[in-house]
């Protein structure tokens, strides 16, 4: 028995080493291996941190990057808790507007979302996400207007020789109704046109596999799932790139939002205030396929109105 | 001297005698707090089902009574389009969907789950306990997402290239549902028909009836409550999946028009929305409703179930 309970006690050691090495492996890349470590230390000398969780909840396509933020901040404030969940933006609003959570994580203005105090929730825009139809390679059209687009997703177009492409019936790929990714294709890319049924899914990945595997499928996806197995077309000969998306030439896109209730404080205001870093903007931000917020030459509110900055 | 100790061992033996006779206190207090542990474990399963109950119901009832959306609206429209202008509530392609996905599993794994049961127990019972079981057990504990994985993957592709259609189908979703509830109906009716008399085979066989005129007249036929309970627990489970079908059925909100259109299960549209809506509107509430539905539909096969286990025990 006791032989038994202290290579139990000594197992655990060397799991929780070997699970030390790993989260620093992949918290820290390369380079500055060796300076978190550094401010780690001071930071406990000297603790700004109050200690108390911080619970972030909602949007899986944000979730990546607030987890690897989350990772990098704990590493930087010895005692900061901060956990982060999925769930969906839907949950992520509710749970922050009922005080459950204390920041929701959304793709969507909390205003395009009903049954949601807009009013009382603080909004933090902290990444750029950029989307584009995309097609299997198959597919020999490179280009859609945005007129074309609409005619195929609204089920008008049923066949790619139609817009230039070989005779191949177009397989409409969608997210669900409530699908915040849905919500920006549509006003953004589609005017808002109310999309024809189709294939509905709601993970990006699997919307990914089908449409690299459904010959004549068309679908949308964020920019960072974008890889050799499908195609991203351009819109009105526009390329979905960084260029093209922070001056607004190319319009579909979207904020990543992370919503406290009311002012952010303690903790939750110094993890926001970490993620609007360079630090994290430069790095994370892009590495994950987003654009950082701080590249933005443009801003864009609820309504979807844009100004100059 | 050996009569002392004979004395003294009698009185000792009489002493534990009356000790196992006489309950003492200990025995008393080890009784009672038996007993209350046990029910408490039984008061809360009672209370856990009761108010999982409550709560979807308030939850699911709601969109009637809150929101206003008409029940005969609900069960029998085909648009569904909570978030629109105006708004629509019509499930029934849901509905329609979960029945057809699990009336086509039941159709294809009730004769194949029973045709194993048979060869398991009566045609070759050695190799059946030792090798098919074992395997059928091992069926049941592969998690459903791998069953949808390996959907998504094989058979969709397959069902595109041999029909030339989608691919994300009906039949795509009843085969693998099929291939999901098999491992519960074979072992379920290969139970009932295990339990099946000896007598009953010996005396059929005297008669100077074949075996297999024994297996499909006698045999079977005493063993049909257990096989239906059987084929009613596979298509429970069956009608509440969720993952797997999702993977392979397209979720096409509109009415199921064949085998090879994709289609929408309760199950689906569920757990496709649950995450986006807010809690409280309307469109939140209307998927607690399906939920709701989901958990009459249960309960509906769970009477089925207990009426024909009464048909079981009245033989």
């Amino acid at each position: 028995m006791k032989k038994l309970s202290k290579m139990f006690i000594a197992l655990t050691c060397v799991g929780a080493l070997l699970a030390g090495c790993g989260s620093g492996n992949t918290a820290q890349t390369p380079a500055p291996a060796q300076q978190p470590a550094k401010e780690q230390s001071n930071s406990g000398s000297t603790p700004k941190t109050s200690g108390e969780p911080v619970t972030a909840v909602g949007s899986t396509a944000l979730q990546p990057l607030v987890e690897q933020a989350a990772k990098d901040f704990m590493a930087k404030n010895a005692g900061a808790q901060i956990q982060v969940q999925g769930g969906g933006s839907g949950t992520g609003l509710s749970q922050v507007a009922s005080g459950a959570a204390t920041i929701g994580n959304s793709d969507i203005f909390a205003e395009e979302k009903k049954g949601i105090p807009a009013n009382e929730l603080v909004d933090h825009k902290v990444a750029v996400v950029g989307m584009a139809a995309a097609v299997s390679p198959q597919v020999k059209v490179d280009n859609l207007t945005k007129q074309q687009l609409i005619d195929i997703f609204t089920g008008k177009i049923t066949n790619w020789k139609d817009v230039g492409g070989e005779d191949m019936k177009i397989t409409l790929v969608n997210r669900p109704k409530s699908s915040g990714t849905r919500a920006t294709f549509s006003k953004f890319a589609l005017d808002g046109k109310e999309e024809a049924e189709g294939i509905t899914e709601d993970s990006s990945g699997t919307v990914r596999k089908i449409i690299a595997e459904t010959p004549g499928a068309i679908g949308y996806l964020a920019l960072s799932y974008f890889n050799d197995s499908v195609k991203a077309l351009k819109l009105d000969g526009v390329e979905a790139n960084a260029e093209n998306i922070t001056s607004n030439k190319y319009p579909v896109w979207a904020y990543e939002h992370m919503y406290t209730k009311g002012e952010a404080a303690g903790d939750a205001k110094a993890f926001l205030d970490f993620i609007l870093t360079d630090e994290v903007q430069k790095k994370t931000v892009t590495e994950l396929g987003f654009l950082p917020i701080t590249d933005m030459k443009v801003e864009r509110d609820a309504e979807g109105k844009v100004t100059q900055k | 001297m050996s009569h002392r100790t004979e004395g003294v061992n009698t009185e000792r033996k009489s002493m534990i005698a009356q000790k196992m006779l006489t309950t003492n206190k200990r025995q008393k207090t080890e009784n009672i707090t038996g007993k209350t542990i046990a029910m408490i474990c039984a008061g809360l399963l009672v209370i856990v089902v009761l108010s999982i109950t409550y709560f979807i119901a308030s939850k699911g009832l709601s969109t009637f009574f809150v929101d206003g959306v008409s029940f005969k609206e609900f069960l029998t429209h085909d648009k569904w389009d909570p978030e629109g202008e105006p708004s629509a509530y019509g499930v029934l392609p849901f509905i329609l969907g979960s029945f057809f996905v699990t009336a086509l599993a039941a159709l294809i794994a009730a004769p194949l789950g029973i045709g194993a049961a048979i060869f398991m127990t009566e045609i070759f019972p050695g190799f059946g306990k030792k090798v098919l079981k074992p395997v059928i057990e091992l069926l049941v504990g592969i998690p459903s997402v791998v069953y949808g994985y390996v959907g998504l993957t094989l058979l969709v592709p397959f069902i595109r290239e041999q029909f030339d259609v989608l691919g994300f189908s009906l039949l795509a979703g009843g085969l693998v549902l099929a291939l999901m509830i098999l491992p519960t109906i074979t072992s379920v009716a290969a139970d009932a028909i295990e339990a099946v008399p000896q007598d009953l085979r010996n005396a059929s066989l005297a008669l100077g009836a074949t075996r297999w005129q024994t297996i499909w007249n006698v045999v079977l036929h005493s063993a049909l409550p257990g096989c239906l309970t059987a084929i009613v627990l596979g298509m429970s489970r069956a009608f509440g999946e969720a993952l797997a079908v999702q993977m392979v059925i397209g979720n096409t909100t509109k009415l199921p028009g064949g085998l090879f259109e994709p289609i929408s299960t309760l199950t689906s549209g569920i757990t496709l929305n649950m995450g986006n809506t807010i809690q409280g509107t309307p469109y939140n509430n209307a998927l607690w409703s399906m939920a709701l539905l989901l958990l009459a539909m249960s309960f509906i096969f769970i009477v089925i179930l207990r009426l024909l286990g009464r048909k079981r025990l009245a033989k």
